[in-house]
Order: structure tokens, then sequence, then C-alpha cells
């Protein structure tokens, strides 16, 4: 795993160090250790309820950690104020599993609402960036739709489309294919390599989905006990003597 | 189907021991404290409170105003009989407009107000948190505890009174209609009649108790929809637990207040 006397590197975008969690005394997360570089994709394999998305919302300040640290572009995440947590945070985009998408807004307006809410927003006109967020995924005739108009597979590219609009540098995706037919969890898997190659963002990504795990993933970890047991390639881990490890490969 | 099992289980989040009662409680007033702290602070969240004073408060209009009318109506035809008894007929009208700015009037359309917003707060928000758009507003930058339960609980605040004011008035149309058709008393008579023991002394303090029982609906919407666990079956639990917690707060909030107000006014 992660060595913790090996340097910070000037290119490693998130940190993450001795990460504890525990919820009514039941440790989720034991001994987490992560290292993201600029650019590359990192999944996150584990089975059901072990805490992977834990480690996301801790990321993203949802959950606060019982101990360890998580530096974002360098700054202690957990030592910051609100205000402060609150303009790193729009750095860090975080989709959903469901998308999460405003009911009570339409697609243009989900759009919107992020930015907007920026202190430094000073009313420009957001339609031409709003009309390209939702080219890229494949939805600009949905841009006046109500969620409740929308499949789940679309509200999850809705909600891709939402996160990108305020440029951020990393991605955390809660399991972004789960509950999606296999058509459309691979057309959401090339949406997210799509993504990467155009803005060039880091990615971290729960999921249980192999096919998108192969496609995506620079390197991948296995959660397992709240610790990360296994970190390599797709192709290393598949070929991996470790049973638990063997066994989300197994299916193939 | 365990169908049995299912309808057993509790549809609503209601204190199950003293323990967890003090909890809630403690909860609730930690909550309210919160919203009224936040009130005062920047940003203001102008433009999404005047949206929810718009929601709150004209759209619970047409509800307001059939039970005032009803409630006016229904009063006076009950009382008219029993003052005839007494040969005090020429006294419903006043009866019935203290009876109604007083009391009737506040905590009926309270109580109401608390099954209509208490329930679509606890209920939007519920599921608000059920599916993640809570967290996915406070990850994009925005206070949720501000731009959702701050606005509302202003919104719910300030539009109670007026829909009460709105209510009364109804109500005293109502009464006034009742009289007319059986008594045969013309509208000039009716106001000046119910008019006759009503002082600011009596309208102000029940109009100022009705900005409490707005406050209250509003707190616990807000709490039980920004509390709802995860699953779909929370959001109804939110809702639910909301209208009673509200509805009992209102009748609390009502007690207390006519004891103070016996005692200050």
């Amino acid at each position: 795993m992660t060595d913790r006397t090996e340097s910070v590197k000037d290119n490693d975008i998130l940190v993450i160090e001795g990460l504890k969690k525990s919820f009514s005394g039941n440790a989720v997360l034991n001994d987490v250790d992560l290292k993201i570089s600029k650019g590359e994709t990192v999944v996150i394999l584990g089975r059901s309820g072990t805490g992977k998305s834990v480690i996301l919302k801790c990321i993203i300040g949802l959950i606060r950690p019982d101990s360890g640290s998580i530096r974002i572009f360098g700054e202690n995440f957990l030592e910051l104020n609100e205000k402060q947590m609150s303009s790193l945070r729009i750095r860090v985009g975080f989709l959903f599993q469901g998308g999460a998408l405003y009911d009570s807004m339409t697609v243009r307006e989900n759009l919107m609402f992020p930015v907007i809410r920026q202190p430094g927003y000073k009313g420009a006109d957001l339609t031409a960036k709003i009309e390209e967020m939702l080219d890229n995924v494949g939805l600009l005739n949905a841009i006046d739709k109500m969620p409740s108009e929308l499949s789940g597979g679309m509200q999850k590219r809705i909600g891709l489309a939402r996160t990108l609009m305020l440029d951020p540098e990393i991605i955390l995706y809660d399991e972004p294919t789960t509950g999606l037919d296999p058509v459309t969890s691979n057309e959401i898997s090339h949406l997210i390599l799509d993504m990467q190659k155009k803005y060039g963002v880091s990615s971290l990504i729960v999921t249980h989905d192999m096919p998108c795990a192969r496609l995506v993933s620079n390197r991948i970890v296995v959660l397992k006990q709240g610790e990360f047991t296994a970190e390599g390639t797709y192709d290393e881990l598949e070929r991996s003597k470790d049973d638990f490890v063997s066994g989300f490969f197994k299916f193939e | 189907m365990n169908t049995a099992g299912k309808s057993e289980k509790t549809l609503i989040n209601l204190p199950k021991s003293l323990d967890d009662f003090f909890v809630k409680t403690a909860g609730l007033a930690v909550f309210a404290f919160r919203i009224v702290k936040e009130a005062f602070l920047p940003p203001y969240e102008i433009s999404e409170t005047l949206k929810q004073c718009y929601m709150i408060g004209y759209k619970s209009l047409p509800l307001i105003s059939v039970t005032g009318f009803i409630i006016g109506l229904t009063l006076t035809l009950q009382s008219i009989p029993t003052l005839q008894k007494f040969g005090a007929e020429s006294l419903v009208p006043s009866m019935v407009a203290l009876a109604v700015m007083l009391e009737i009037g506040p905590v009926i359309t309270a109580l109401i107000f608390a099954g209509k917003i208490g329930s679509g707060i606890g209920a939007e928000l519920g599921s608000m948190r059920v599916t993640e758009q809570i967290d996915a507003m406070e990850v994009s930058g925005t206070n949720p505890f501000k731009y959702l339960a701050v606005t509302r609980v202003i919104a719910a605040t300030l539009m109670l009174p007026v829909l009460v004011i709105l209510a009364d008035a109804i109500a005293l149309l109502g009464g006034f209609l009742a009289v007319n058709l059986f008594g045969g008393m013309n509208l000039q008579t009716f106001i000046a009649s119910s008019m006759a023991n009503l002082g600011f002394r009596e309208v102000l303090p029940a109009t100022f108790k009705t900005f409490l029982f707005g406050f209250g609906v509003g707190v616990v919407g807000c709490y039980e929809g920004f509390n709802a666990s995860r699953g779909t079956e929370s959001v109804g639990i939110a809702a639910n637990t909301a209208v009673v917690i509200a509805s009992l707060l209102v009748i609390l909030i009502d007690m207390v207040m006519v004891q103070l107000i016996s005692i200050l006014f």
C-alpha cells in the first residue's frame, strides 16, 4: 500500500493518510491511505457496505472522519473553516449515485444553480456553457425538461454535466453505473473517459462495474475491512492470486 | 410479502422513551436556535424567501378561505339557538367575533397550516435528503440550511399571521351570512355588534401568537425533513411526524401564550 514516508509530490492533488471512521462503534474505515496524481483515474473496488462511499463523502466534507488527514491541492481539508472549505469544494466535483438533480428545477436551472450561487458570479450569460456541457453528455434536447421526465441514465448524465459546470479539477464518482442496463452503463463509462480526455480531470470512482473499471481506470485499489489491501492496474489485479481480489474478476 | 409485518411498522417517528424525548426536544431547540441565528447572518436569500412566501402563503389561500368561511358559519349557526334561550340573540355577533379572533381563527388556521405546510416541508426536504439533493447543494458551495430551511421558516412565520387575519375576516363573513339568513340582522348592525368588545388589547396579542405558530410549524417541518434517514419510507415518516409534532406544538404554544397574555394584558 501507499508508503506514508514517501514524500508528497507536487502533482499529487489528493493525499489521504490514516483515515479512520466508525459509526456507532462499528469501524468502517480502519486505516485508509490513498494518493491521486493530476490527470489520474483511480477506481475503488470493494464489497457493498464496506465504506467505499464513506471515503468519497469524507473527501468532500459530508462526513467528518474520526482521525487521519485529507490534503486536497496541498490544503489540509479537515483544518479549513466553512468558507475555505466551500471554496475548495467547488474545485472538486461529486457525481452522486442517483444524479441528485434538484426536482423543482429544469435541467437548465440545475446546471445554472452551482454557478450562479458562487460569490464571484456577476450575472454572465451561461447559455453557451450549459449547451456545451449538455452536448458533452448528448442531452442537449433535454435542456428545458424537468428531472422527473428523464430516465435514471439520463439523470446521471445530466448530473455529470452539472458537475462539470464548475470546471472541477478532480471528480468523485459514487457508483456512476449502478442500477443501469449494460448498454447505458457502457455509455456512462465512455462518457467518463471522454470527459477525462477532454478536460484532463482526475477521477476517483467507486464502482462494482468491472467493465467500467477496466475502461476508465489507470489504477485500482481494493478495500477490505476498512483498508486498501491491493493496488495495481486492472491487468495486474486480474492476475492476482488473492481470493478476495480475484473474486471481483471471476465473472468474466 | 409480509404485509402483516409491514403494517406493524411505525409510520411516525415519535420519541420512544423519556431519553429519546429529551434528545429530540433538544435537537429541535438547537435547530430552532440555529434558524434564528442564521436568519440574521448574510447572505440573505431574499428571492428564495419570497418564492417560499408565495408557495406557503398564496398557495394556502383557497384552503384557509373555505375553512374560515365554514367555521364562521357553523359556529354562528350553533350559537344562535343557545343564546336565543337566554334572550341574548343580539350578543351572537360579539361572541362569534371574540371566539374567532382570539382562539378559533388562529388555532384552526394554524392546525390546517401544520397539516398542509408542515407535512409539505417535511416531505419535500425529506425527499431531497434521501435523494442526496441536500448533499449536492452543500458540495456545490451553497449552504442548504440557509437556502432551504431558513427561507421556509421565515416564510411560514410571516405568512401564517396574514392567513389568520384573512381566515378571521372570512369567518366573520360566514357568521354574518348565518345571522342575516336566520336572524335578519343587517351588515351594519353585525359589524357594530361584533366589534363592540374587540380592541387592540384583544386582537394584537392573539395575532402575535400566530407568528410563533408559523415559526413552530416551519421549524418542525424543516427539522423532520433534514433529519430524514436514507430510504424512501423515511419521506412519509418525516411528513407524518412533522404534522403530529407541529400540531401538538401549536396547541402547546397556544396554551402558554394564553396564560402569558392574560398575565401581561
